[in-house]
């Protein structure tokens, strides 16, 4: 039987293979079960897909726990796409639509199977060692006074929270929906976070008179 | 003094895209049209403002990106 979900997407200005799907999966008839079928065949795909390439980060694990990854988020996107269906704009292909719920939980299952059992440490409050993390060598006199001031920010003038989320998700390369789960939270409030505590850190340098050259003008220069 | 924030990974990470960004839930939900207008080459960032600089910030939102395009891509 159909789920309920937000009001229905009115076909008529979609292209005509996303239209079929949503004629198919918001039909009453028998072939709402076989759409449902086709939608989890669709989305198996985008899995499997997003686990084939997220694979060496998965060490050693075997192929049959690959296809229970790709399994379980197939069956959790298929859960949410029937719940989201009313949500379908046509602004894309359907497929493309219905694909990105794949990549996500499948995205996420794995960065979670890869962090699973490890600790995630957050920084002391003392904290400070942003040099020691750079990948490029900082021995010029520009770069190390940015590196003293934002050290000197990131100490100051955020909050704790602000602090734990800005080291674990840009230095100690934590995934936000690792930490989102461990603190119980969402990847979006934790973006949030890292917006706000980005947007302090760049106050500080700007106070400093630090103007941060922009990306387009370092490609350019 | 102007420093070039993007000589380094970190830096670059630490401190963000500048200008508007979009949410993580913005970008989920319009990443499947900004994924077809880029694969149409048609301006997806004029038409998609915001989404770039997203992309840019957060890395789990930058995979998903990565792997829908690769994924429509592998259909082509």
């Amino acid at each position: 039987m159909p789920p309920t979900h937000n009001s229905p997407t009115h076909a008529s200005h979609l292209d005509a293979e996303s239209a079929t799907w949503i004629e198919r999966l918001q039909s009453d008839g028998p072939g709402y079960e076989a759409a449902v079928k086709d939608l989890h065949v669709l989305l198996l795909k985008a899995a499997r897909f997003e686990v084939h390439r997220r694979r060496s980060a998965l060490g050693e694990m075997r192929d049959s726990d690959h296809e229970d990854l790709a399994q379980q988020s197939a069956d959790d996107a298929l859960m949410a796409v029937l719940r989201k269906l009313g949500d379908f704009r046509g602004d894309s292909r359907f497929t493309t639509w219905a694909y990105k719920f794949a990549l996500l939980e499948a995205g996420v299952k794995v960065r979670r199977r890869v962090w699973q059992g490890r600790e995630v440490q957050l920084p002391p409050e003392s904290w400070s060692g942003i040099a020691d993390r750079l990948q490029t060598p900082h021995d010029d006199a520009e770069t190390r006074e940015l590196i003293d001031a934002i050290e000197q920010a990131v100490r100051n003038d955020l909050t704790s929270h602000q602090r734990d989320v800005l080291v674990a998700i840009t230095l100690n390369d934590i995934p936000i929906d690792v930490l989102a789960e461990r603190l119980r939270t969402t990847r979006g409030a934790l973006y949030k976070t890292l917006h706000d505590a980005r947007g302090k850190l760049r106050a500080a340098l700007a106070a400093r008179g630090l103007g941060i050259r922009r990306h387009e003008e370092v490609g350019t220069r | 003094m102007r420093v070039p924030a993007d000589r380094d990974p970190r830096l670059s990470g630490l401190l963000g895209p500048d200008g508007p960004e979009l949410s993580c839930d913005e970008c989920f939900d319009a990443l499947d049209r900004y994924v077809e207008l880029e694969l149409s080459r048609s301006e997806a960032d004029k038409q998609i403002p915001g989404m770039r600089a997203h992309l840019h910030g957060c890395p789990a939102c930058h995979e998903d990106h990565e792997s829908l395009l690769a994924l429509l891509a592998s259909e082509r």
